[in-house]
């Protein structure tokens, strides 16, 4: 397995998808059975992906391999000189991994889809769209460069409108698709200017060279401000597409597309593309950054989750969970705790995907129902969905055992750490809240769908178990939910390969000044020698022994204080909903103004819609009484003028060319009249004038 | 009476022009018109032979009276033929009905 051979696996990975998009898309119409080509390519693309990880971690753990070429080449551009665009291909730990649960889970998803969506009169484009946003999706990870990444960024925005609105038909499909495309323009538009600010400054879109020049103090606008305005834009881009407060509006909505759907890109891989490209520009954060992208975080975790707590929609509640967990990620972004982010990323993307696809098979099997109110009692019917629903829940409620219980405890060991060494315990104090509701509201959803009496008998006597093709994800991905695939110790995920081999935090490139006091480097070295120590096959920790340290020390506090509240937002939620020894109702009407905040998602639409939508409505009416009145006007006078002009063009045309054209006609044909007489035909006539007109030529010209 | 002279040959030929003009002129059959025009060239070979007597030119007027003579042979064979023809197409030869180029 050399190198280039990793190379192109990733480039087959990459472009498998669009093929199976290309055929399924045109052949569709036609062949009834294609969508098993695009299965079985997606299978191909698994296979392939999975002995890229094998290949990578073993034989190059860590080695960054960089495959580019000239996509663009320009000579004397004015003011730039020379310019070379490169697109190119990075394979390093993070995008192998990423890959894996990439294909995995669109695998995965599309096996479920087979009987999820059968019947369906679109079956096959259904298929096809899934491949289009695979193949984005692998874009994504695969790039090496900024400008590569939001190319497919815009191309998985597209492959989510058409998901999302797959059945345009309904009206609230069709519109959730638009304002999930609207909402993350806003965000990409951020990002945008971010990219540009990038390249104006470096002449250039690709990481490396761009960490290069960083940490050689190559600065936009030679300053360090505007580094920190340049990360925040592009973290504009990971706001949009990962639903990030407060742009995460889209999110719930975009539960109107097919379930699977939800499962593969409003769950597990496309929202999570934006933690993964703060991941890929983390060594360009600086502090302040840092900060910013900690408290969007925070906030997308927080107040999601207080809107989960109330939602009666299965879909919805896990919509509001997934804003969450990606706020949790974000939040561990900006607070340093850059492994446990992207180790939450891949734990997430299994259990959501799990509890998605469950949240499916109970839909399906409840023939369309999606309210919880009419579910219940559904452990009896679907036991193997329950088993899967139940783990992974467990997962995301952070219980010892699970994938779920690691990760998270990493990140709020994480904002512990980073309360002890700033003094900002805001972090901590929101992870540890949302970890309570997050239990609970979770359990809540289980309780609620799966134990009690059926409060609708007449759903209930009809659901019955899903077939294997939509089961066997489910166990799949509940079985990835278990620890032992990260760590052999359940309790220090720091043991596993995953994160003391696979994951390294990268090398900060921002200026030391600029930094978080606990990233600072413990000596300073020379510039130089800065420069001559960080080969970019090594990306090595630049966290101070500080931090390390106050990590070491927040584990254990971390972990009891949210094992303690996870189990008290299961005992509060069993209480409520199994043993009834409370009563919701009450509760919701003591305070009230709470519940409704909650229950109408803090108002988050109906703000926007009185003043974001209505300020566009209100400018778009004013701009389109310029349209109308003074565009058109102009317009319209301009076209009467002409028309008169025209008019007049016209009239001299007639007369004056027309006429003295004719008037040439005339004469000539008064001419011809004339001299027609002359031609009688008669040979004899002819040889009298010729007679007569030699004899007067001959006295004309007489010399005598 | 005097000596017959060159103005004699010439007003000679000068009456058989004018008459083969006249004849062309007003004849109406076709036949009648060649036969001017054969008129004309015998007052021009009149007029070869006047000239060539009195005056210092060797044979060569002579030669061209053959000439003519040989020519005005041809030409009567082509043109009766093309009277054949007129015939054959338009049932006469009269010059004065044959007037379809005007049209």
């Amino acid at each position: 397995m050399t190198e280039n051979l990793l190379i192109q696996f990733a480039i087959i990975i990459l472009f498998l998808p669009l093929l199976g998009f290309v055929v399924t898309l045109f052949l569709g119409s036609k062949v009834k059975k294609i969508f098993l080509f695009e299965n079985f390519v997606l299978i191909l693309a698994f296979i392939l992906s999975v002995i890229m990880v094998f290949a990578k971690l073993n034989y190059y753990p860590q080695e960054n391999i960089v495959s580019e070429f000239h996509w663009i080449s320009l000579n004397n551009v004015p003011l730039f000189g020379t310019l070379n665009i490169d697109l190119g291909i990075l394979v390093d730990n993070i995008s192998v991994l990423m890959i894996f649960v990439v294909t995995l889970i669109s695998m995965l998803v599309h096996i479920f889809s087979i009987a999820y969506m059968h019947g369906d009169k679109r079956y096959n484009r259904y298929f096809a769209y899934l491949g289009i946003f695979t193949f984005s999706m692998t874009g994504i990870v695969f790039t090496h460069d900024i400008l590569m990444m939001y190319i497919f960024w815009e191309l998985v925005g597209l492959s989510s409108y058409l998901l999302i609105g797959f059945w345009f038909e309904k009206k609230s499909a069709s519109d959730a698709g638009k304002k999930a495309f609207i909402v993350n323009r806003i965000g990409d538009i951020g990002m945008f200017s971010g990219i540009l600010i990038l390249f104006s400054t470096y002449h250039t879109f690709t990481f490396d060279k761009i960490f290069t020049q960083i940490s050689l103090g190559v600065l936009p606008f030679n300053s360090e401000f505007w580094l920190t305005v340049t990360g925040i834009l592009i973290f504009c881009g990971a706001i949009g597409k990962s639903a990030q407060f407060p742009l995460h509006v889209w999110l719930p909505d975009a539960m109107e597309g097919p379930t699977p759907v939800s499962a593969l890109i409003h769950a597990a891989t496309m929202v999570a593309a934006g933690v993964y490209l703060v991941v890929r520009v983390f060594p360009i954060l600086t502090g302040g950054a840092l900060e910013f992208i900690a408290i969007i975080g925070a906030l997308s975790a927080f107040i999601p989750a207080t809107i989960a707590l109330t939602q009666n929609d299965i879909k919805k509640v896990l919509a509001y969970s997934t804003v969450s967990q990606l706020g949790y990620m974000v939040m561990a972004l900006g607070v340093g705790a850059y492994k446990f982010a992207f180790f939450h990323l891949v734990t997430h993307a299994f259990f959501k995907a799990a509890l998605f696809l469950g949240s499916g098979s109970v839909i399906h099997a409840m023939h369309h129902e999606q309210d919880i109110r009419n579910m219940g009692g559904l452990r009896k019917k679907l036991p193997l969905t329950y088993a899967t629903f139940l783990i992974s829940t467990i997962a995301i409620s952070g219980v010892p055992l699970t994938s779920g219980f690691l990760s998270k405890d990493g990140i709020l060991a994480g904002t512990f750490a980073f309360g002890s060494l700033t003094g900002q315990w805001f972090f901590a104090f929101v992870g540890f809240f949302v970890a309570l509701l997050t239990a609970f509201y979770m359990f809540r959803l289980v309780i609620l769908t799966f134990h009690g009496e059926p409060r609708n008998k007449e759903k209930f006597d009809h659901a019955k178990e899903s077939p294997f093709v939509m089961v066997m994800p489910l166990v799949v991905l509940a079985a990835l939910s278990i620890f032992i695939w990260y760590t052999p110790n359940p309790f220090n995920p720091e043991q596993g390969a995953f994160l003391s081999k696979w994951i390294k935090a990268p090398t900060i490139v921002v200026p030391q000044n600029a930094r978080y006091s606990f990233m600072k480097n413990d000596v300073i070295k020379p510039a130089e020698q800065v420069q001559t120590a960080k080969p970019k096959t090594e990306a090595e920790i630049t966290f101070s022994e500080s931090y390390t340290e106050a990590m070491h020390h927040a584990h254990i506090p971390a972990m009891l204080l949210s094992l303690t509240l996870a189990g008290l937002g299961i005992l509060l939620a069993f209480s409520f909903y199994q043993w009834k020894k409370l009563d919701p109702d009450k509760l919701a009407n003591s305070i009230k103004p709470l519940y409704k905040l909650s229950y109408n998602k803090w108002y988050f639409d109906e703000i926007y819609q009185a003043t974001f939508v209505a300020f566009t409505l209100g400018l778009s009416n004013v701009l389109y009484w310029i349209d109308t009145y003074i565009i058109d006007g102009i317009v319209n006078g301009s076209a009467t003028v002409t028309k008169q002009f025209s008019k007049f063009s016209g009239t001299f045309d007639n007369i004056v060319v027309d006429g003295l054209v004719n008037l040439m006609a005339t004469i000539s044909g008064f001419i011809g009249l004339m001299f027609r007489r002359l031609q009688t035909g008669k040979v004899q006539t002819y040889i009298v004038v010729v007679v007569f007109s030699l004899v007067i030529i001959l006295f004309l010209f007489k010399s005598f | 009476m005097t000596q017959i002279g060159l103005n004699h040959f010439l007003f000679v030929s000068v009456v058989l022009f004018c008459l083969g003009i006249f004849g062309i002129i007003t004849r109406k059959n076709a036949v009648m018109v060649l036969m001017g025009i054969e008129l004309i060239l015998n007052s021009a070979n009149i007029n070869f032979i006047a000239f060539a007597k009195y005056g210092n030119f060797g044979y060569q007027g002579q030669m061209m009276a053959l000439f003519v003579i040989i020519l005005a042979a041809a030409e009567a064979a082509i043109a009766l033929a093309i009277v054949l023809n007129i015939y054959k197409t338009f049932s006469t030869v009269n010059v004065d009905e044959i007037d379809t180029l005007k049209d």
